[in-house]
């Protein structure tokens, strides 16, 4: 009955989310101001309809109702209530509606945050929102509908897959979707202001927030799921290049650039079609990225669905949603004049540069994630490739270079037109503090791993690239000590954003760096008793115990980890046994230190209590969570900045921060 | 002119929205089996140096029926597949070629099978994964049964054990060597 009541709530918000598309529209065309005013109850009552939608599958998984098709195939009466929870949306019909709902919820925040929008624009963005909705319910009911009854229900469930039961799968898409999804208000701001036909400093206001939320969020969920990859897939890595990571990285490298883009728009009045572009290019990317997951289009270590079928759907909704938007593009874009020109070298000219690399970057990303599949389409499914890591890094990094090098730069830079010589000579300290990590990394490192150095070097110079933008806001020995403190703790929020932005990637890059580069592992079998030595650290094997967990057989094995005679750490790393599944996971046990994490991993038994083990030592690599954290960080600190409330009025502050900017 | 230039990503757009939809017809579970019945792709690979002079082409494949092990010294699986290949070996059953593939340093190879024993007649290295490619290798260890035309007859996925042998290897050999006996 609940389950019936569910399908009864998807049904009714399709048709709210018809009405919020189509009315509100109509209404600012033929000025009719009730038909505009409806747009805000409508998402109200959209949500409040997939809320309910979702609160009955999620009853179904808890109640463990396995005449629900999608609960007995993907649920199991013996799993821990967490994962029956979190198993709603780690199968593709529940994560659908997990989408559907985050979309309502960001449509319920326009119209409750958008109250200060000029009403036309308001109602234009909410039926644009309705509009990805309609979309997405109809696909949602007719190909992948999470309500279907199965008769006769099965006595228990098939399972989830063993390796999504875990903590960092729990949160991890709810964050991904919400960066996706989030990215869907810049686009529908973008398509309102494109049949609007003008783009002005206050829609960069009014858009910037709801970027730095989805990118905000983007963030959190790619870093959670590098950390998830990190500690269960058990290979010692972080990143992969796998398409689905691929997949979740392009509208983040796109996302970037629209907050840089929009930047301009709102200070400068330029580059309006240019951030318009990356506004819809961003979602269109989030859309793909939802797509090549869950059609199968593409294999990968993620990947739960493969129906073409599915896929034939998803890819009329692409070309409904993200062709409709570039042919209103192709059509309105000329019209929006950009009347602000700049030089090159300028704080423009900066952003720009970075927009470029950005695009660039996630060009090349959508062509090595592509590939393979353009390949087998030319040569009609005859011929298969892989494009994998060395492709990507290759590419990547000298984009990269560049990129971070003017990163230090480009905040130094003055609107309209900076004078880089005096950039580059406030840079000198951070040159020469750099050129001697360089010369330090190599040799204590002794040369090997070149690009290693050269990565190190680049995260010091941003770093001190940073602290000199700070120095000189707040003209740290220019003035007297008691004004430096008084500028530094008037130093704006939404400037903060940008330096822990900056300094955040930094980090991630010290610890990207230190881990691709002098990453040292070991694989060997070994009995209780025997010991491996990894960059100096001595994993003494003591040997395996076997036993049984909630709904799992283990296998846990203890290592007394020693250098130089002490002893730094006990590690129990897990090999699990999911019988429901017969499918094994690894779970490493991690020591994370400052300078590195000691990682083991048992495998399976060789004779006796000799087991095959996997002990690695990868440097640094706590500092690509922190930067991780520091870059979201930077992103709440910018949202929480009076400027950026949604649609506030241009206040005293501002003019403040302008008259600090001048002085 | 001006105009143009703003309709590029529509177009750009529609051209990989084709490509998607040309994709979505061909199955990507068909991987695996892709090259059955197929002949091997040409390559010809170094030696492990160290361990023979003689390299490992397509062409040494010819003429009888073989086994062709992907494996590598940082692969777990392949440990643990190993004994039993040296199981093959002692019975002289059929000759196995290694491709040892993706070592990072190229005496790696070398210490592995002196350390475990080395079953293979011939082996190449292919550093780049070039060959594990035109094979549509996805990971190691897998191994091809080759017919004596130098045509893939079969492909398995994983470590080689009794249960493999027993179910899928053997009979595709029992039955090509059949098939050259009726010849």
């Amino acid at each position: 009955m609940i389950i019936e009541l569910g399908h009864f709530a998807l049904v009714l918000a399709l048709l709210v989310s018809v009405v919020q598309a189509l009315v509100p529209m109509q209404g600012t065309f033929a000025r009719l101001p009730s038909w505009v005013a409806l747009a805000g109850p409508a998402a109200i009552a959209q949500l409040l309809m997939v809320a309910i939608a979702f609160g009955c599958l999620t009853h179904a998984y808890v109640n463990s109702d396995f005449s629900v098709l999608n609960v007995a195939q993907n649920s199991h009466s013996a799993k821990p209530l967490i994962y029956k929870i979190t198993g709603v949306w780690a199968n593709h019909e529940g994560s659908m509606l997990l989408w559907v709902l985050i979309l309502a919820f960001f449509g319920l925040a326009i119209a409750l945050f958008g109250r200060n929008l000029p009403p036309n624009l308001r109602a234009r963005v909410l039926s644009i929102q309705a509009l990805i909705a309609v979309g997405f319910y109809i696909f949602i009911l007719f190909s992948s509908n999470p309500f279907e009854r199965i008769y006769p229900a099965p006595a228990d469930g098939n399972g989830m897959n063993p390796l999504l039961q875990d903590p960092g799968v729990a949160i991890h898409p709810p964050f991904l979707y919400l960066g996706y999804v989030g990215f869907s208000v810049a686009f529908s701001f973008a398509v309102a202001a494109l049949i609007e036909g003008r783009v002005d400093a206050a829609w960069a206001r009014w858009v910037r927030p709801w970027t730095m939320t989805a990118w905000a969020f983007l963030t959190a969920g790619i870093g959670l799921g590098s950390w998830w990859a990190y500690y269960e897939l058990g290979w010692g890595g972080f990143w992969f290049w796998d398409p689905v990571e691929n997949a979740s990285f392009m509208p983040w490298l796109v996302g970037t650039a629209l907050l840089h883009s929009s930047s301009v728009v709102e200070k400068r009045d330029a580059l309006k079609a240019w951030t318009i572009l990356l506004a819809i290019i961003a979602f269109s990317f989030s859309l793909l990225g939802t797509f090549l997951v869950r059609s199968g289009i593409l294999t990968s270590v993620h990947a739960f669905a493969t129906d073409p079928e599915r896929g034939i759907f998803i890819l009329a909704l692409l070309f409904f949603i993200i062709g409709g938007a570039f042919l209103l593009y192709a059509i309105r874009a000329p019209m929006l004049k950009s009347p602000n020109l700049f030089q090159p070298i300028s704080r423009e000219g900066g952003l720009l540069l970075n927009n470029l690399l950005m695009t660039t970057s996630a060009a090349t990303v959508l062509v090595g994630t592509l590939y393979p599949l353009l390949v087998d389409a030319i040569s009609n499914g005859e011929e298969k490739i892989s494009v994998g890591a060395p492709f990507f890094n290759a590419v990547f990094i000298p984009l990269m270079i560049p990129l971070v090098f003017v990163m230090a730069v480009g905040p130094l830079l003055a609107w309209k037109r900076g004078d880089l010589g005096w950039a580059l000579r406030k840079l000198v300290f951070a040159g020469v503090i750099s050129i001697l990590s360089i010369l330090l990394c190599w040799w204590w490192r002794s040369g090997n791993a070149p690009w290693g150095t050269v990565g190190i070097g680049l995260a010091v110079w941003l770093i001190f690239g940073v602290i000199t933008e700070v120095a000189q806001k707040i003209k740290l020995f220019r003035s007297s000590p008691a004004e430096a403190i008084r500028r530094f703790f008037n130093i704006s929020l939404s400037s903060w954003g940008m330096i822990l932005g900056h300094l955040g990637l930094a980090l991630a890059i010290v610890g990207i760096t230190g881990a691709g580069a002098w990453k040292s592992e070991s694989i060997q079998v070994l009995a209780p008793g025997e010991s491996a030595t990894v960059s100096g650290y001595k994993f003494i094997f003591q040997g395996a115990i076997e036993g049984v967990g909630p709904n799992y057989r283990y296998t846990q094995g203890r290592f007394i980890v020693t250098r130089n005679k002490e002893v730094i750490s006990i590690l129990n790393p897990e090999k699990r046994y999911y019988p429901v599944r017969s499918m094994p996971t690894t779970e490493a046990a991690i020591h994370t230190m400052v300078s590195g994490d000691l990682y083991a991993v048992i495998g399976d038994r060789k004779d006796d209590d000799a087991y095959v083990t996997r002990l690695y030592f990868n440097p640094l690599v706590v500092w690509i969570w922190t930067g991780i954290l520091i870059m979201v960080l930077g992103a709440v600190l910018s949202l929480t900045d009076r400027r950026y409330r949604i649609g506030a009025p241009v206040k005293r502050r501002k003019q403040k921060s302008i008259a600090l900017a001048k002085a | 002119m001006r105009r143009v230039k703003f309709a590029i990503p529509f177009c750009v757009f529609i051209i990989i929205g084709l490509y998607l939809g040309t994709g979505l017809k061909n199955d990507p579970r068909k991987m695996p089996v892709m090259l059955q019945g197929e002949k091997i792709p040409e390559f010809s690979l170094n030696p492990i140096p160290g361990r023979d002079e003689k390299g490992f082409a397509n062409t040494d494949l010819i003429g009888s029926i073989s086994l062709l092990n992907f494996w590598g010294s940082w692969c777990v699986s392949c440990k643990l597949e190993h004994p039993f290949l040296m199981k093959i070996k002692a019975a002289g059953l059929v000759p196995i070629n290694g491709i040892d593939w993706r070592e990072k340093i190229p005496s790696a190879g070398l210490q592995w099978l002196q350390k475990f024993g080395d079953p293979y007649e011939m082996v190449g290295i292919d550093p780049q994964s070039k060959t594990a490619i035109a094979f549509g290798v996805t990971g190691a260890p897998e191994t091809f049964v080759i017919d004596y035309d130098g045509v893939i007859r079969l492909k398995h996925t994983g470590p080689l054990n009794q249960a493999v042998w027993d179910e899928t290897i053997f009979p595709t050999i029992l039955m090509l060597k059949k098939e050259k006996l009726h010849e």
